[in-house]
C-alpha cells in the first residue's frame, strides 16, 4: 500500500472516500468536489511530489447502478512512485468535475477526450470541445455503455448527414474570425454561425 | 476591408496563469499597429489563417493544423485530430483479450510489435501470470526492433521535411532489413499480431538471431554515415537548433514522454524507472538532452537507436532455449495435433476459442517505453473474458498536445520541423 494514501487521509479526512489496491497499485477514491485541490496538493507537497500526470481517463461499468469513475494516473518523477486517484460520479447527478488544467497543462487534451467520449464536463477547462469526434457529432458520447457499437443513427442516416454537412462548419467561429473567409461567407451563413448553429443536425426523417 | 476580429474565447492554445486565466490577449486587442519586424511591410496587423492538412505530406498522416500567421510568424497553431478515429477502445470492449491484439497493430503502425507486447503484458499483470524466460527475451527483441524501425522512419521523414532526402533512402533500406526479419517471424510486415496472452504467436525461425546481428552491424555503419551527413551539418543544425524549445518544467507539466521528455533534460525512461521484461538486467544508457529543441530530440532518438542495438546484441546473446508459452491450458491454445487427437486438448481448444481467456476482476495500468514515449494500456476487468474498459495511453497524442505551445512565435517553416519532431503516428493519436 502506498503511504501517500494515509497521508491523504490525514490531510483531507472525509474527502478520501476509500482506498483499495489492484495489481500492486494503490487506488484512492476521493470526493469529486475536491479533486483539483487534492491533486494540486499531491503535486506540490514536498513528501509527495507527484509531478507527472500520466493519464486522465474514465471508466463506466457494465452494471448501470455503479457510478462513472474519472481516473487520474499520477507518477512522481523524483520518487519513482505511482498513484491512482479516482473520482466517482453518480450517474443520476451531473457529470461534472473541476478541471486540473491549471495544475497540469497536459490534462488539456486528456480531459477533452474524456468529455468527448464520456460526456464528463470539466469546470474551468479553457477549451472544452470534442477532440476525436467532430464538433457537430450528434450521436452522443461513444464510450458510454448505453452507446451501441455501431452508433445511434442508422448507416443511411449517418451517410445522409455527412452529405448534408455544412462544409463551413469545419472551421470554428474563432478560426473563421481570423480569416477573410468569414467575411466572404453569405450573410445568412454568418448569422447562423453567430447563433451557434453548429452542433445541431438537420431534422431526421429516416428514423433511427 | 474591415479589421478582422476574433472572439474573446480562450482556445486550447492560450497559456494559462496559475489561476487558470488566459494570459494572452485575444486577437485584435493586442499591441498597436506598426509593431513588428524591422523593414517588414506594414500589414496593418492583419493576421492570416492557413490550413495545413489533413492531406498534406508534412503532417505525417491526417493531422490538420489551422495556423494563424502574422506575416510568416506563427501566432497560434490549432491542431485538429480525429480524422483516423476508429473507436478501438470501444471495439476492445466487445472482444476477447487475444482478439484485441490485432487492434493494437493498427495503432502505432510504425512499431506494431511493441504495442502487441504492451497488451500481452497488461493482461498478464492482471492475471498474475509469469511468462517464460525465452518469451521475455524474445519480447525484448521485439520491442527494440520496433524502436529501431520507428526511429529510422522518424529520422528519414524528418530529414525530408527539412530538405534532406538522402538519409530517408538510407533509413528505409535499413528498415526494410528489419521488416524482412519481422515478416519471417510473424508472417506480416506491418500487422504483426505477435503476442498472445501468456506467450507468443510463434517462436523465431531458424537463423533469426544471426539476421538480427547482421542487421545491427549494417545499421551501425549506416548510422555512422547519417551522423556525418546530419549531426554536424550546418543546414540541419540551423533548421533544428533552438526550435520548439521546451524546458524540463514545461515538458513534465505537459505530460510529455519518451524522447520528447528526455530531450528536455528529464531523466525518465519506463525501462529504467518502472522495469518490465527484466530490462533492469540489460546494460544500456538512457540519452538525455539539455536544450529541449528539435536538434536535441534528433540526438536523443539517434542515440536510442545505438542503445537499442546494444540491447539487441545482449538479448540475442542470452536468448535461452525452452518454451515460449506458459504451460497453462486456460490461456494458451493446445497444439493443433493435440487438439485433433486428444479429447481434453480439444475441449481446451474449444473453450479457448469460444470463451476466451478469463481474467480476474481488477484493474491495471501497464506502461512500457514505446518508441514514441510511455505507451500504457489501462484495463478494467469484471472477471469476464472481455474488458470493461480498455484505455490506451497514447504517447503521440499527448506529445502532440504540446505542439501549439512549441510553435508559438516560430516561423511557419519551423512549424514543420516542430511537428516532425513530435513523432506522431495518427493511427495512435486518433485510435
Amino acid at each position: 500500500m502506498n503511504p501517500s494514501a494515509e497521508a491523504l487521509e490525514r490531510q483531507f479526512g472525509a474527502a478520501v472516500r476509500r482506498v483499495t489496491e489492484s495489481c500492486g497499485a494503490t487506488i484512492v477514491y476521493v470526493d469529486p468536489a475536491r479533486v483539483r485541490e487534492i491533486l494540486a496538493w499531491l503535486k506540490d507537497a514536498p513528501g509527495e511530489a507527484y509531478n507527472y500526470l500520466a493519464d486522465v481517463t474514465a471508466v463506466e461499468y457494465r452494471d448501470p447502478d455503479l457510478p462513472l469513475e474519472v481516473v487520474y494516473e499520477l507518477f512522481s518523477l523524483p520518487r519513482r512512485v505511482g498513484l491512482r486517484i479516482k473520482a466517482a460520479l453518480p450517474k443520476d447527478g451531473p457529470l461534472e468535475l473541476d478541471s486540473v488544467v491549471p495544475v497540469w497543462a497536459g490534462a488539456n487534451w486528456l480531459e477533452r477526450e474524456v468529455f468527448d467520449m464520456f460526456g464528463v464536463r470539466f469546470r474551468g477547462h479553457p477549451d472544452l470541445r470534442r477532440i476525436l469526434m467532430w464538433e457537430t457529432y450528434a450521436e452522443g458520447h461513444p464510450l458510454r455503455k448505453d452507446f451501441p457499437l455501431r452508433g445511434r443513427f442508422s448507416r443511411s442516416e449517418q451517410v445522409r448527414q455527412a452529405l448534408n454537412a455544412n462544409p463551413e462548419a469545419h472551421y470554428s467561429l474563432e478560426e473563421l474570425g481570423i480569416a477573410d473567409e468569414y467575411y466572404e461567407l453569405p450573410e445568412d451563413v454568418r448569422e447562423r454561425l453567430q447563433r451557434g448553429e453548429r452542433g445541431r443536425i438537420p431534422e431526421s426523417k429516416g428514423g433511427r | 476591408m474591415a479589421r478582422k476580429r476574433t472572439l474573446d474565447v480562450a482556445l486550447g492554445t492560450t497559456t494559462l496563469d496559475p489561476r487558470g486565466m488566459p494570459t494572452t490577449v485575444p486577437l485584435g486587442f493586442e499591441s498597436p499597429e506598426g509593431e513588428g519586424l524591422e523593414g517588414a511591410p506594414d500589414l496593418g496587423g492583419e493576421h492570416m489563417l492557413i490550413n495545413i492538412g489533413p492531406q498534406h505530406p508534412a503532417t505525417h498522416g491526417v493531422l490538420r493544423l489551422v495556423v494563424e500567421l502574422d506575416g510568416e510568424v506563427v501566432v497560434r497553431a490549432i491542431p485538429h485530430v480525429g480524422y483516423l478515429h476508429s473507436g478501438f477502445e470501444k471495439l476492445g470492449e466487445y472482444r476477447h483479450y487475444n482478439q484485441i491484439v490485432p487492434l493494437t497493430d493498427r495503432m502505432d503502425y510504425l512499431a506494431p510489435m511493441s504495442n502487441n507486447v504492451c497488451l500481452a503484458m497488461a493482461v498478464e499483470r492482471l492475471m498474475g501470470l509469469e511468462i517464460t524466460e525465452r518469451c521475455k527475451v524474445l519480447r525484448v527483441i521485439a520491442c527494440e526492433i520496433s524502436r529501431i524501425i520507428s526511429h529510422l522512419v522518424w529520422i528519414g521523414t524528418t530529414g525530408i521535411d527539412l530538405g534532406a532526402l538522402t538519409p530517408f533512402l538510407w533509413m528505409f533500406q535499413e528498415r526494410e532489413k528489419f521488416y524482412n526479419l519481422q515478416e519471417a517471424w510473424t508472417g506480416a510486415r506491418l500487422t504483426t499480431t505477435l503476442t498472445r496472452v501468456g506467450g507468443l504467436m510463434a517462436d523465431v525461425p531458424d537463423g533469426f538471431e544471426d539476421g538480427v546481428l547482421a542487421n545491427c552491424r549494417s545499421l551501425l555503419k549506416v548510422m555512422a554515415e547519417v551522423d556525418r551527413a546530419l549531426t554536424r551539418n550546418g543546414i540541419w543544425a540551423g533548421r533544428t537548433q533552438g526550435i520548439g524549445v521546451l524546458t524540463a518544467e514545461e515538458a513534465t507539466n505537459m505530460s510529455l514522454s519518451g524522447p520528447m521528455l528526455r530531450a528536455s533534460g528529464v531523466d525518465y525512461d519506463v525501462r529504467k524507472d518502472r522495469p518490465y521484461l527484466d530490462y533492469e538486467t540489460y546494460d544500456f544508457e538512457v540519452p538525455i538532452g539539455e536544450h529541449g529543441d528539435v536538434y536535441d530530440r534528433y540526438l536523443v532518438r539517434f542515440e536510442e537507436i545505438l542503445q537499442s542495438v546494444r540491447i539487441l546484441e545482449q538479448a540475442v546473446d542470452r536468448l535461452p532455449d525452452g518454451p515460449i508459452n506458459v504451460d497453462d491450458p486456460r490461456v494458451i491454445l493446445p497444439p493443433k495435433h493435440a487438439a485433433m487427437t486428444d479429447m481434453e486438448s480439444m475441449i481446451h481448444h474449444f473453450k479457448q476459442v469460444m470463451e476466451g481467456v478469463r481474467v480476474p476482476a481488477g484493474e491495471v495500468y501497464s506502461p512500457l517505453e514505446g518508441p514514441k514515449g510511455e505507451l500504457a494500456y489501462y484495463f478494467v476487468s469484471d472477471g469476464t473474458a472481455k474488458p470493461v474498459r480498455w484505455r490506451v495511453r497514447p504517447p503521440a497524442f499527448i506529445n502532440l498536445s504540446a505542439l501549439p505551445k512549441m510553435s508559438e512565435g516560430h516561423l511557419l517553416s519551423d512549424l514543420i520541423a516542430i511537428n516532425a519532431s513530435v513523432d506522431i503516428v495518427m493511427g495512435e493519436v486518433d485510435r
